[in-house]
């Protein structure tokens, strides 16, 4: 890109977006307790959750408010999703996944919001929240199924030669699911507002600011798109992973 | 002409360039299934409805591949 107005260069830090900062400063040491500022934006995160889900839904009228109707639309798709995806059983862990979804959607939101802070950036919250599920469904699997969970990597359709070859690449493939559900959340929001900060970069060069704001426009729009799907996705996920651990049969 | 600077740098940020190429692949990949979903839909309306929870779960798997090959992009860049 054009850098002749720039001296030595472009010098942009787009992933300094992304630091822990303790609140209170201190010394910049960050120990177990110490509030920073990813608390703080889980707990605006959880404030928000609160405020549209306990007090929207406080007056239980027939005909419902606003904020009482956009938490029945939100529990409503959920519900369905489950219900679609892991049957009926799949609706004793129903709050979990609600859990799941309603945080990692108003989170995502949130860190939309100028100067605010992604929280499901963070390899570190989104591996938290992709370990507790593959952990959760393979002890869930073995408990309801016993030892014929294990006939969820043992292919019965496919011809008996193939079958331990199969089975190998389907335990890797098994395990391989939380390292792929954890890095795509915290990889798509990451990428999206890194872009977002590298464009904002640009438009220190006096020639391309108006196209760098164009481009920050566009992006912000995919961002708001991606920020729902990948909150979508990562449920819809959770419970197609529900589902082979309480249905492992092929 | 001498060029100046880190080896270790350089061979960094040529990395990063080239980690970028994977997202070719994802962008091909997310197209191929939405395409497939388009061409279907528009042979059967009414069935289509049903499969949009599934289109967008090969969505997310096909762009987390392109996701990886960014990640890797950016970690070469900035945290190297």
């Amino acid at each position: 890109m054009a850098t002749e107005d720039s001296g030595s260069g472009l010098n942009i830090h787009p992933m300094d977006q992304f630091l822990i900062k303790p609140l209170f400063g201190g010394d910049g040491t960050i120990g177990l307790f110490t509030l920073t500022n990813v608390t703080l934006w889980m707990f605006i995160a959880v404030l928000c959750i609160v405020a549209v889900m306990v007090l929207g839904t406080r007056g239980r009228a027939i005909v419902p408010s606003r904020s009482q109707s956009i938490a029945e639309v939100i529990y409503g798709f959920v519900h369905k999703m489950v219900e679609d995806i892991a049957g009926k059983e799949g609706l004793r862990y129903f709050p979990y996944i609600f859990s799941l979804f309603i945080f990692i959607l108003v989170a995502n939101v949130i860190g939309l919001l100028p100067k605010s802070f992604t929280t499901t950036s963070h390899i570190a919250v989104t591996a938290t929240m992709a370990m507790t599920v593959f952990v959760a469904v393979t002890i869930l699997g073995f408990f309801k199924n016993g030892a014929s969970f294990l006939s969820l990597f043992w292919i019965s359709s496919a011809p008996l030669v193939l079958r331990p070859i199969l089975a190998l690449i389907e335990i890797i493939s098994y395990f391989v699911r939380p390292v792929s559900h954890s890095i795509r959340l915290a990889g798509n929001m990451m990428a999206g507002h890194a872009v977002i900060k590298v464009f904002a970069g640009f438009a220190v060069v006096t020639w391309i600011a108006p196209a760098s704001i164009v481009a920050i426009t566009a992006i912000y729009a995919l961002e708001s798109l991606v920020v729902c799907i990948q909150a979508y996705v990562f449920t819809i996920l959770t419970c197609v992973y529900l589902n082979d651990a309480l249905h492992p049969h092929h | 002409m001498a060029i100046e600077g880190d080896l270790v740098q350089m061979g960094a940020y040529v990395g990063a360039g080239l980690a970028c190429t994977g997202m070719g692949g994802a962008a091909v990949g997310v197209g191929h299934v939405v395409g497939n979903y388009l061409s279907g839909a528009l042979r059967n309306p009414a069935a289509a409805a049903g499969q949009t929870a599934t289109m967008f779960i090969g969505i997310a798997f096909a762009e987390a591949l392109g996701i990886f090959s960014f990640l890797v992009a950016l970690l070469l860049m900035f945290a190297v």
